[in-house]
């Protein structure tokens, strides 16, 4: 965090200019202001700066509009979170200023916007405040039709200036999002960009710029995780998907329909999620690997069709962008409780494969893993992100697009005899033929959801239910041992070891950093495979007093979450605990800390 | 990006689903074409429809590999175990979702759904409503027995008011739907009626709607001996009852006239009702691909990925 506490300006009335690593700015509105946008203007600028950037941000549910925030980032060093605090609130409305002072640090800066804006007295000696009329400015500069609309790209102005930030690639991305349009309203964006620019700060606050970035190896990319998600499927090779909408999954499926036709694929709009699965199931099986997702209770809906792919051994991809639940729940907020479901939820024993990606770049490099898994071992494969992944922004190296980009076109060359269900098939993994393929001897298979014998055709035998139950089973412990063991993060051997996965994986490695800066003997790390697990964490466990699992999922009746009691139930290991929280908000780093210290706490309590 | 399993995985050697040298080939026999042996009850209706499928594989000279037979569940619905074809048992009520999967992606497969009346028009009810509004090519045969066959007898969406089944030990109550219509103004571009007692019109029927571009459907009586015998006597003309075809005058392009004759009265006429040309879900599809391809001008997919990413630093 950095220092914007000091207001003084040079000798002589220049404006000073405090160099800063990195700073968090929380934007505050009303959803129909375009506060995504300032955001989204700012991540990319730090991207293209080479700086790293996390953005975090809510929304309504409601289309109607109602209170949203978005917080970015933005740092010279590595950033992993969104922040905890903010070092600069813009509150564009009473609401956004005293519902998110708490959010500002002590000494913090607030910038409201003074037509909409009384501020509180008592809230003076706290936090510096920065009266500037946002609304008429804006209405002066780009003229009285405008009404609200205008002031995002104004307080875009403002920060450039605050920030120093570079104004050319500033005015470079306002074109590239309104060029498509009219030329005037390119221009009133460019006007109201302007005039914030120009308002005058000097003599009542320094400006701030940016230490030197390390420079970095790779361009960056910026893009949230549900188009880095989409985006690597199809560089994956998947060309057919299907799907219903529900947030936070929609714009996966979004994406998908409009890119997917460029490729010669398609994306389909079911009338629900139960026919999304069984096509995408229906395309996998025509002898290409298909992709459907949704959300909590659209996932729900699947596992009946989960439950066949498992049974007849057909590839799939299924996305779950978790929310909070159960039933429609906190559609909006993040949460992580949809584990269980996604290991074990159908009927029946039905092994499946569950992968977590931790940030946004990771969800491009999941999906295409997740496709390579699916295929080889013909088996379903969900990637179970979240809310927080879906939305957030973030820089990450660009991926080498010519390397990683795959074809998995099917092949169709005649077979002269085919045996789907092997049972002596190396790691177990059923072989099939897409329809298309010829079979010379003439014995055509049925997929089916039947217990089968090796050829498909349906059984009673007790024996073969067993022997095929194994089967399915035995390609997921093979799959296991080629999982690389993932690495901690920090010394392998300590008091406290955290295991995170999915989004609380970047405010988790913070915790770390500043638990150890602190002295304390605590490392951690990230399951992306969730089922199966990798080999060889009773290994890396073993190094540390304590195992504390930090997921955004109710600590359940036991005292512990969901990833924990699966790692409980493996291991038999009680030195697992939780780390845990509900409220539909991301953690923060001291929330992980202060959870650390209750959970040390407890031990010395009970020994 | 340096996982194991982030490689292309190994591909066979692509070889596109190009047309094998057909001239060589005799057209299939029954003996080529029936797999397992029926596990139907000896007289079920449902095999008259199996021994039609295999005369129109026969007579249009389907190959094997060309063929994908989809069905839910349901006694009717195990016939793909009996074909000799690539063969889909799927879950009950949703082989249309998974035939429109193979059917989007598949353009040179003839596919085929088989299903019963509990199947297709209780819990996959909605699937044929979007099926058909979507107008996905395939052919789909509702073998309607009015019961629920597999679970031993109890009411289906056919079933007739009075019918005693096993939740309706007093008869049935509820009204039972009226397949024609349902299909007619969920859109599907061909609807039709059979029976398996006229072996004849059945194929007939079998070859329009496989001739049809589009989503084409067939509700076939067909009796479950077992658990409604005699239901469909009344349309049996070796059973005392009448074999009422489609009149000759009927306007099949005319909705409401075929909604009129989906008034009549059980037996009811049999032929096809409706039929209409509209675009296939398949052409509309390839026609927004087809634009969009015409856009990206021959780039290589990860040509394409990275004009996307260029856009977005
Ligand atoms: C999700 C689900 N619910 C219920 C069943 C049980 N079930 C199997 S077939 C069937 C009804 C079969 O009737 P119909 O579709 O008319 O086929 P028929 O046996 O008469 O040919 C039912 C209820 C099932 N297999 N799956
Ligand atoms: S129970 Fe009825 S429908 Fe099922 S096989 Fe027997 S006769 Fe046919
Ligand atoms: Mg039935």
């Amino acid at each position: 965090m950095s220092d914007l506490s000091t207001v003084s300006s040079a000798p002589g009335g220049a404006p000073k200019v405090a160099r800063i690593s990195e700073v968090v700015i929380r934007i505050a509105g009303n959803s129909q202001d375009g506060i995504q946008a300032i955001g989204g203007f700012l991540a990319r600028l730090a991207g293209r700066s080479e700086q790293e950037v996390m953005t975090f941000m809510t929304i309504p549910s409601t289309i109607s509009g109602g209170p949203s925030i978005f917080q970015v980032r933005v740092g010279t060093g590595e950033v992993l979170s969104s922040g905890d605090e903010a070092d600069l609130l813009v509150a564009f409305y009473q609401h956004s200023y005293e519902d998110h002072i708490n959010s500002l640090r002590k000494g913090g800066l607030v910038l409201y916007d003074s037509d909409h804006v009384e501020p509180k007295p008592e809230w003076q000696t706290d936090y510096r405040h920065l009266s500037v009329p946002i609304s008429s400015l804006t209405v002066e500069a780009i003229g009285g039709t405008a009404k609200d609309k205008g002031k995002n790209i104004f307080t875009l102005g403002l920060l450039a200036k605050m920030f120093a930030l570079e104004v050319p690639k500033l005015e470079r991305l306002i074109a590239e999002r309104f060029g498509g349009k009219d030329q005037s309203v390119l221009n009133n964006a460019l006007t109201a960009f302007h005039a914030g620019y120009n308002y005058s700060l000097e003599g009542v606050i320094e400006t701030f710029c940016f230490a030197e970035s390390r420079k970095r190896a790779a361009k960056q990319v910026v893009m949230n995780g549900n188009e880095a998600l989409a985006y690597g499927l199809i560089a994956a090779g998947v060309r057919f998907g299907a799907g219903y909408p529900i947030t936070p999954w929609s714009d996966i499926m979004e994406t998908l329909r409009r890119e997917l036709p460029k490729f010669g694929g398609t994306f389909v709009q079911c009338e629900d999620e139960i026919a999304s699965i069984a096509t995408a199931i229906g395309a996998s099986y025509a002898g290409r690997v298909a992709v459907t997702g949704s959300s909590g209770p659209g996932i729900s809906l699947k596992s009946e069709a989960l439950g066949w792919a498992v049974m007849a051994e057909i590839p799939l991809v299924i996305v779950d962008i978790q929310r909070g639940g159960p039933s429609t729940g906190m559609p909006t907020s993040v949460e992580q409780s949809d584990l269980n479901l996604a290991v074990y939820g159908s009927h029946g024993d039905s092994p499946r494969v569950v992968m977590a990606p931790a940030n946004v770049g990771d969800a491009f490099t999941t999906a295409i893993e997740a496709v390579n898994i699916a295929r080889k071992f013909n088996v379903p494969v969900i990637i179970l992100s979240d809310q927080a992944i879906a939305t957030r922004i973030e820089a990450f190296a660009e991926p080498e697009l010519e390397k990683v980009c795959q074809d998995i076109s099917p092949d169709f060359t005649p077979v002269p005899t085919h045996k789907p269900y092997d049972l002596n098939a190396p790691d177990s993994v059923a072989h099939h033929v897409p329809p298309g393929t010829r079979i010379l001897d003439g014995k055509y298979p049925v997929a089916t959801g039947l217990e089968h014998d090796e050829y498909g055709h349906p059984t009673g035998s007790p024996r073969l239910h067993l022997a095929m139950t194994a089967k399915r089973r035995r390609k997921l412990q093979a799959l296991a041992a080629t999982l690389p063991t993932p690495p901690i993060y920090g010394p392998p051997e300590g008091n406290v070891l955290l295991v995170g996965w999915g989004s609380s994986q970047g405010p988790m490695k913070e915790a770390v950093d500043r638990a150890r800066a602190a002295g304390d003997s605590i490392s951690c790390l990230t399951i992306r495979h969730i089922h199966p697990l990798p080999n060889g964490l009773e290994n890396l466990f073993a190094g540390f007093n304590h195992v504390f699992v930090v997921e955004l999922n109710d600590s359940g009746i036991y005292g512990y979450g969901q990833l924990a009691g699966i790692l409980r139930a493996r291991f038999v290991d009680p030195k697992i605990r939780g780390i845990n929280k509900t409220d539909g908000l991301t953690f923060k780093v001291k929330e992980i800390l202060a959870q650390i210290q209750e959970r040390l706490a407890e031990t010395t309590a009970q020994n | 990006m340096s996982s194991p399993l982030t490689e292309t995985a190994p591909e066979r050697g692509a070889n596109p689903a190009g047309p094998l040298p057909e001239s060589d080939r005799k057209p299939l026999t029954k003996k080529e074409l029936a797999a397992d042996h029926p596990t139907w009850c000896p007289g079920c209706g449902d095999f008259s429809v199996l021994a039609l499928y295999f005369k129109l594989i026969e007579k249009r000279k389907l190959w094997h590999e060309k063929i994908a037979t989809v069905a839910g569940i349901g006694c009717s619905s195990r016939f793909p175990y009996f074909v000799q074809a690539h063969g889909v048992h799927f879950i009950h009520g949703r082989a249309l979702p998974f035939a429109t999967g193979i059917s989007l992606s598949r353009p040179d497969l003839h596919v085929f759904v088989f299903g019963g009346d509990g199947d297709g028009f209780s819990i996959g009810g909605n699937h044929v409503n979007h099926t058909a509004r979507k107008n996905v090519k395939m052919t789909y045969v509702i073998m309607d027995n009015f019961v629920y066959g597999l679970t031993k007898k109890q009411t289906s969406p056919t079933s007739p008011i009075g019918f005693k089944s096993k939740t309706d030990t007093w008869g049935a109550v509820d009204r039972p739907i009226n397949p024609m219509k349902q299909l007619i103004s969920a859109g599907a571009t061909f609807v039709a009626r059979a029976t398996h007692t006229n072996p004849n019109h059945l194929l007939q029927i079998m070859e329009a709607a496989m001739d049809h571009d589009g989503f084409s459907v067939i509700e076939c009586l067909s009796e479950c001996v077992e658990f409604y015998e005699g239901a469909f006597d009344a349309a049996n003309p070796r059973k005392g009852g009448v074999f009422n075809p489609v009149p000759a005058d009927h306007d099949i392009t005319d909705e409401a006239a075929a909604y009129k004759l989906a008034d009549a009265p059980f037996p009811g006429h049999f032929g096809i009702f409706y039929q209409a040309k509209r675009p296939t879900k398949n052409a509309l599809e390839a026609g927004i691909n087809a634009k969009a391809l015409e856009r990206v001008n021959g780039a290589k997919p990860w040509q394409i990925l990275q004009q996307s990413f260029d856009k977005m630093k």
